[in-house]
C-alpha cells in the first residue's frame, strides 16, 4: 500500500469522530431523498397495480332509479370498455353493544358472482351464496373495529325495515380505500362501513327489481372522459341521475391522490432543501478541515510531490467520508422508506405492496453529496496548493486584527481580554464566521420546517373544529327533506340547538376552468357552522351572491365582485351566473356557501334541507341515538368530536410520522454541523489556547474563549435560522396545499424554541467534548513544534 | 570538486508578511561547488532561510538569477520546480516536519516512493543509526531521533544537494552533535553538496566554507583550511 494511503487511513482513524459527524450530515441528506422518493414511488406503483388488478372504474354516476335496459345503451357510449350497474344505498345500522348509530353503504353484488368493475379483494371468508338474503361481505376496516369475523351478525334498517344480516366474508375494494361516511370529513371505521350484498336481496328491500341506482364505467385508454360523462348524463337524466363524475371527484380516489400528492410534495420539497443544506455544510466543514492541513501540504510539496498527487490524496480523504455518508444514508433511507411505505400501506389498507427500486435516486443523492464535498475540499486545496511550499509550511501570516470598536469609544477596556479575543477572532474571519453562522442557521431552519407540518395540522384543527364547525353533530338524511323536519329534530331528546343545511351539487366555471363542488345553503346568522374569512374572522353571509373557498377563487382566478357561471346538477338543471360576494378560509375541500333562502330561490324550490347541525346535551346522548335509529330517513350522524379524533388518529398520524422522521434527520444534521464547527475551531486555535495556558490562564479561562465564540455564533445564528425556517415552511405550505386540504401557514413559538433548543443541545454536547480536549492540550508538544 | 552546483547573480526577494513588507535578499551573489559543505551564519532576518528556500525550489525569487548547474531555477514554473526538488534536493528542517501519522519507515518511504535513484528506507535509516526504530511513530521518538529520521528521509533519494535549516535548533548539545555527525557522515559518503543554516557558531568548524549573512547579503565568506570532525564539536 502506498504510504500516502496509509496516512489517509490513519488520519481517518484519528479524526473518526469528525469524519463520522460529517458522514452523518451527508447521510441525513441522502436518507431524506431516498426515503421520500422511494416510499412515494412504491405507494404510487402499489396504487396503480391495485387499481389495475381490481378493475377500478373511471366514471361514476348515481341515479334514483333506472331500468337495467339502459345498460346496453350505456355500453354503446363511445370509449366505454365495461359497464357495471348496481344498487348503492346508505342505511343505518344497529350494531350490538354500540349506542351511536352507524351507517352502512350497501352495494349490490351480481348474482353471477364477481362484479366486472371495482372487484373485491377477499381477505377472509367467502362470497355470499347466490340468492342468499342475509349473507353479506363487510369492509375490512369496519370489521376490524367491531371485531367482526365471518359468522358475526348485525342489523340494518333497509328502507325502513330492520333486517338481521350475517357476515360471510371480509374484503377490500379499490373504490373504498378511503371510506367516508355522510357528514364526516375523515374516515370513521366504527361508524361507517361498506356492506356488499347479493343484488336480488338488496333490490327487493328497496323495490329496485330490474333497476339500478349506481353505475360505473371503465373507459378505453384513449377515450374522452368528458365526452363519456356528458353522454352518460344525457342517458340518466330522465331517471333522476345526478351528474356523473370521473376519478378526480371520486371521494376515495381524490383522498388517496391527495395523500400521495402530499407525500410526493413533501418528497420533492424537503429532500432538496435537506440535500442543499447538507451540501453547503459539508462544503464548509471540509474546506476548514483541509485548511488545517496547510503545513503538511507544504511539506509534501517540499518533498517533491506534485500538486495533482497532493490534491488527489486529500480528495480521497474527502471521498472516503462522503462514501461512508452515502452508504449510511442509503441504508437508512432504504430502511426508512420501507417503514414509511408499510406505514402508509397499512393506513390505506393496500392488499399488497409493490416496492419500486429507484437506482436513479441513489445515484442522484450520491453525486450531489460527492460534488458538494469535493467542491468544498477543492476550494481550500486550490488556495493552499497555489502557495509556494516555503510559505505553506509556515503557519499563515499573523492575521490583520482590527480594533473591534472605534478606539475613541474605549469600550475595549471594559471588555475582558478573553471576550476581546473572541470578538476579534470572529471579526478577523468575517466570511468564515458568516458561513458558519449560516450553517448553524440552516440547521435551525430545517428543524423548523420539519416540525412545521405538526403546527399546521394543529391550526387546521383549531380553525375547522373550534372556529368554523362548532356543532356537536350533523344529522344527514337519505334525501332532501322539507324544512319542517328541523322542528322534529329539535324535539329529539338532548338536542339543544339546530341549524338546517342544504347542499346542492353544481359545476362552477370561469372561462374554461371548472370544478364540481357542493353549495351549502345555510341561515344567514348561522352560529354553529360558521363561515370564517381569510382574516380568520366569522362573517355573515351576504344576502345574495355566492361565498366560495379562497382556494377555489385562486383556481378560478376570481375575486370578490367577479361573476362565475354555475351549472345546477340537481332538480331543474340550468346554467346561471352569480357574483362572488365573499371568500372563505376553509382548509378542507373546496366549496361554495349561500344564504339558504337565496339558494332555494335559485333552485326554484320550497325550502328543503339535507342535514341538520345540532348541539347536544351530552348526558342525553344515548336517548338521542336511540331516537335517531328509529327515524328511517336518516342516513347517518356525523359527530364532530369523533371526526376530530379520527382526523388526529389517521391523517395526523401519517403526517406527524413523516414530520418526526424528517425532524430526526434534521437533528442529526444540525448536530453534525455544530459538532464539526466546534472541533475545527479547536484545531485551528490549539496553539493559541496552549499559549494562554502557558501564560497562566486556567483551563476554565482558556475554555471560555473557545466556548464563548461557539455560544455567540450559535446564538447569532438563531434569528436568521428562524427567518429561513419560516421561508422554507412557507414553501412547504405552498407545496402541500391542494383542493382536498390546505395547510395553514402557522408556526408556533414553541417550534422556534424547539428547533433552537435542539441546536443549542448539540452545541452544549460539542462544547463538552471540546472542553475535555482543551483540558488535555499538551502544552509542551504544542509549543515545541513549529511556530 | 570544481563543478559549480549553485550560481546566483543579483538575487533579491521581497515579501509581505501581515502588514509588513520585508526585503529578505538584496542582490545576493554566490557560487557553490559540488560536494562542498557550507555553513550559513547570521542574525534572524538576515536572509539565510529565504536563500535556502529559493535554492531548494520552495519559493520564488523576486528578481536576479539562480542556477543549479546549467538549470536556471529562477525561470522555472511550479511544476518544473517540483521535478527539480523531487530529483535533486533533500531537506532537513528545524522542527523535523515528520508526518505524525506515519512510522519512521513510512516517513522515509514517503520520499523513496516518488524518486528514481533511491535506497531502501531501511538502508537510509541504518545510515543514521535508527534501523531498529523503523516501526515507531514520531510521537514515540526523541527529538534527536526524529531529526535523524528527517535526515534519512532527506538522503534516501541520493540527492545532489542537502539543504538543512537549523537542523540542531530544537536539540540539546549532545543530541545536536550526533545529528551533525549523522548528517555529515551521510553526505560525505554520498558526495552530497550540503548547506547548513545555523545560529550555532561552533558548527562552522565542520564546513569547507562559512557564509556570514547580514541585511539580505553575504557580508563575509570564511574558508576553513581544515575541517573538524563533528565528534570534536562542543557547545
Amino acid at each position: 500500500m502506498r504510504v500516502l494511503d496509509l496516512k489517509l487511513l490513519r488520519d481517518l482513524r484519528r479524526l473518526w469522530a469528525q469524519a463520522l459527524a460529517i458522514a452523518l450530515v451527508i447521510a441525513g441528506g441522502v436518507a431524506t431523498l431516498v426515503l421520500a422518493v422511494g416510499s412515494f414511488r412504491s405507494l404510487d406503483e402499489t396504487r396503480v397495480a391495485y387499481y389495475e388488478r381490481n378493475g377500478f372504474a373511471d366514471v361514476f354516476a348515481v341515479v334514483r332509479r333506472a331500468p337495467k335496459t339502459l345498460v346496453d345503451r350505456i355500453a354503446e357510449i363511445p370509449g366505454v370498455a365495461a359497464v357495471e350497474a348496481r344498487i348503492a344505498k346508505l342505511a343505518l345500522l344497529d350494531i350490538p353493544d354500540m349506542r351511536e348509530p352507524a351507517t352502512g353503504m350497501f352495494i349490490s353484488l351480481p348474482e353471477s358472482g364477481e362484479p366486472a368493475l371495482n372487484r373485491l379483494y377477499l381477505r377472509s371468508g367467502r362470497m355470499p351464496e347466490p340468492g342468499g338474503v342475509r349473507e353479506v361481505i363487510v369492509s375490512e376496516s369496519f370489521a376490524q373495529v367491531h371485531g367482526f369475523a365471518p359468522g358475526a351478525r348485525f342489523s340494518a334498517i333497509l328502507n325502513g325495515r330492520k333486517r338481521e344480516l350475517v357476515i360471510v366474508g371480509i374484503a377490500l375494494s379499490p373504490e373504498f380505500i378511503y371510506a367516508i361516511g355522510p357528514g364526516d370529513r375523515m374516515p370513521d371505521d366504527r361508524r361507517f362501513g361498506i356492506i356488499w350484498m347479493p343484488e336480488r336481496a338488496l333490490a327487493s328491500a328497496y323495490n329496485l327489481d330490474g333497476a339500478f341506482s349506481s353505475v360505473n364505467l371503465k373507459l378505453m385508454r384513449d377515450a374522452s372522459e368528458a365526452e363519456a360523462i356528458k353522454r352518460l348524463d344525457e342517458i340518466l337524466d330522465p331517471y333522476g341521475g345526478s351528474a356523473a363524475y370521473g376519478r378526480k371527484d371520486q371521494t376515495s380516489h381524490a383522498f388517496l391522490e391527495h395523500g400521495l400528492d402530499m407525500l410526493r410534495n413533501m418528497s420533492s420539497t424537503l429532500p432538496p432543501i435537506f440535500l442543499l443544506v447538507t451540501a453547503f455544510l459539508v462544503n464548509l466543514t471540509l474546506s476548514r478541515l483541509v485548511a488545517l492541513e496547510r503545513e503538511q501540504i507544504g511539506l509534501f510539496k517540499a518533498l517533491g510531490y506534485r500538486n495533482a498527487t497532493i490534491t488527489w490524496h486529500y480528495l480521497k480523504f474527502v471521498l472516503v467520508i462522503t462514501a461512508l455518508g452515502i452508504a449510511i444514508g442509503s441504508a437508512a433511507g432504504t430502511w426508512l422508506g420501507v417503514y414509511v411505505t408499510e406505514l402508509f400501506g397499512d393506513y390505506y389498507r393496500f392488499p399488497f405492496l409493490v416496492f419500486v427500486d429507484s437506482p436513479d435516486v441513489y445515484v442522484l443523492a450520491a453525486l450531489l453529496s460527492a460534488a458538494a464535498a469535493i467542491v468544498g475540499a477543492f476550494r481550500s486545496l486550490r488556495e493552499i496548493v497555489a502557495l509556494p511550499p516555503a510559505v505553506a509550511m509556515q503557519p499563515p501570516a499573523p492575521p490583520r486584527f482590527r480594533h473591534f470598536l472605534p478606539e475613541w469609544l474605549a469600550l475595549d477596556r471594559l471588555l475582558s481580554q478573553p471576550t476581546m479575543m473572541m470578538l476579534r477572532n470572529i471579526s478577523r474571519h468575517p466570511l468564515r464566521a458568516t458561513l458558519t453562522t449560516l450553517g448553524i442557521a440552516l440547521a435551525t431552519a430545517i428543524l423548523i420546517v420539519s416540525v412545521f407540518t405538526g403546527d399546521a395540522v394543529e391550526q387546521l384543527v383549531d380553525v375547522t373544529y373550534f372556529m368554523a364547525d362548532r356543532q356537536d353533530a350533523n344529522i344527514g338524511f337519505v334525501e332532501k327533506r322539507p324544512q319542517d323536519i328541523v322542528l322534529q329534530v329539535a324535539r329529539l331528546p338532548g338536542v339543544l340547538a339546530t341549524e338546517p343545511n342544504r347542499e346542492v351539487p353544481v359545476r362552477i366555471r370561469r372561462g374554461n376552468i371548472e370544478r364540481r363542488i357542493m353549495i351549502s345553503g345555510r341561515p344567514r346568522d348561522a352560529d354553529l357552522s360558521r363561515i370564517i374569512d381569510t382574516d380568520l374572522r366569522p362573517v355573515t353571509l351576504p344576502e345574495s351572491g355566492l361565498a366560495i373557498s379562497n382556494w377555489l377563487a385562486q383556481i378560478l382566478g376570481v375575486r370578490v365582485g367577479d361573476t362565475v357561471e354555475l351549472d345546477l346538477l340537481e332538480g331543474q338543471r340550468r346554467t346561471l351566473s352569480l357574483p362572488i360576494t365573499a371568500l372563505v378560509e376553509d382548509y378542507f375541500g373546496i366549496g361554495g356557501m349561500m344564504d339558504a333562502q337565496a339558494l332555494s330561490r335559485l333552485m326554484r324550490e320550497a325550502p328543503v334541507i339535507n342535514s341538520v347541525n345540532v348541539t347536544i346535551d351530552a348526558s342525553k346522548l344515548d336517548d338521542l341515538y336511540d331516537a335517531i335509529k328509529r327515524i328511517p330517513t336518516v342516513a347517518g350522524v356525523g359527530l364532530q368530536r369523533v371526526s376530530l379524533t379520527n382526523f388526529r388518529a389517521t391523517l395526523a398520524v401519517t403526517i406527524t410520522t413523516m414530520a418526526s422522521v424528517y425532524t430526526g434527520l434534521a437533528a442529526i444534521i444540525a448536530f453534525g454541523v455544530v459538532y464539526n464547527s466546534a472541533r475545527i475551531s479547536l484545531s485551528e486555535r490549539a496553539r493559541e489556547l496552549a499559549s494562554l495556558r502557558v501564560l497562566g490562564f486556567t483551563r476554565g479561562e482558556t475554555m471560555r474563549i473557545l466556548l464563548l465564540e461557539l455560544a455567540l455564533i450559535t446564538l447569532i445564528a438563531q434569528p436568521p435560522g428562524w427567518a429561513i425556517g419560516y421561508g422554507l415552511a412557507w414553501i412547504m405550505k405552498t407545496r402541500l396545499s391542494g383542493e382536498l386540504m390546505r395547510v395553514p401557514m402557522v408556526l408556533e413559538n414553541l417550534t422556534y424554541v424547539l428547533a433552537s433548543a435542539i441546536v443549542l443541545a448539540a452545541a452544549l454536547f460539542s462544547a463538552a467534548v471540546v472542553a475535555r480536549r482543551v483540558t488535555r492540550l499538551d502544552l509542551v508538544a504544542v509549543l515545541k513544534t513549529r511556530e | 570538486m570544481n563543478q559549480r552546483v549553485f550560481t546566483a547573480h543579483g538575487l533579491t526577494k521581497t515579501y509581505v508578511s501581515g502588514e509588513v513588507e520585508v526585503r529578505a535578499l538584496r542582490g545576493l551573489e554566490l557560487e557553490i561547488s559540488a560536494g562542498e559543505v557550507v555553513v550559513m551564519l547570521g542574525p534572524s532576518g538576515s536572509g539565510k532561510s529565504t536563500l535556502l528556500n529559493i535554492m531548494g525550489g520552495l519559493d520564488h525569487a523576486t528578481s536576479g538569477r539562480l542556477f543549479f548547474k546549467e538549470l536556471e531555477l529562477t525561470g522555472l514554473d511550479d511544476r518544473r520546480l517540483t521535478t527539480y526538488r523531487r530529483e535533486h534536493v533533500g531537506f532537513v528542517f528545524q522542527f523535523y516536519n515528520l508526518v505524525p501519522s506515519l512510522t519512521a519507515y513510512e516517513n522515509v518511504a514517503l520520499v523513496t516512493e516518488i524518486s528514481n535513484d533511491r535506497m531502501r528506507p531501511e538502508e537510509a535509516l541504518s545510515l543514521v543509526g535508527l534501523e531498529n526504530r523503523m516501526t515507531h511513530f514520531p510521537a514515540q521518538l526523541s527529538g534527536g531521533e526524529q531529526q535523524r529520521i528527517a535526515i534519512a528521509r532527506a538522503i534516501a533519494k541520493r540527492p545532489e544537494v542537502l539543504l538543512c535549516d537549523e537542523p540542531t535548533g530544537a536539540l540539546d548539545s549532545k543530541t545536536g552533535i550526533r545529528v551533525i555527525e549523522a548528517l555529515l557522515g551521510v553526505s560525505s559518503q554520498l558526495g552530497t553538496t550540503t548547506l547548513i543554516i545555523t545560529h550555532n557558531a561552533t558548527i562552522q568548524d565542520v564546513a569547507d566554507r562559512v557564509f556570514f549573512f547580514a541585511d539580505g547579503q553575504i557580508s563575509k565568506i570564511h574558508k576553513n583550511e581544515t575541517r573538524r570532525a563533528a565528534a570534536e564539536l562542543r557547545w
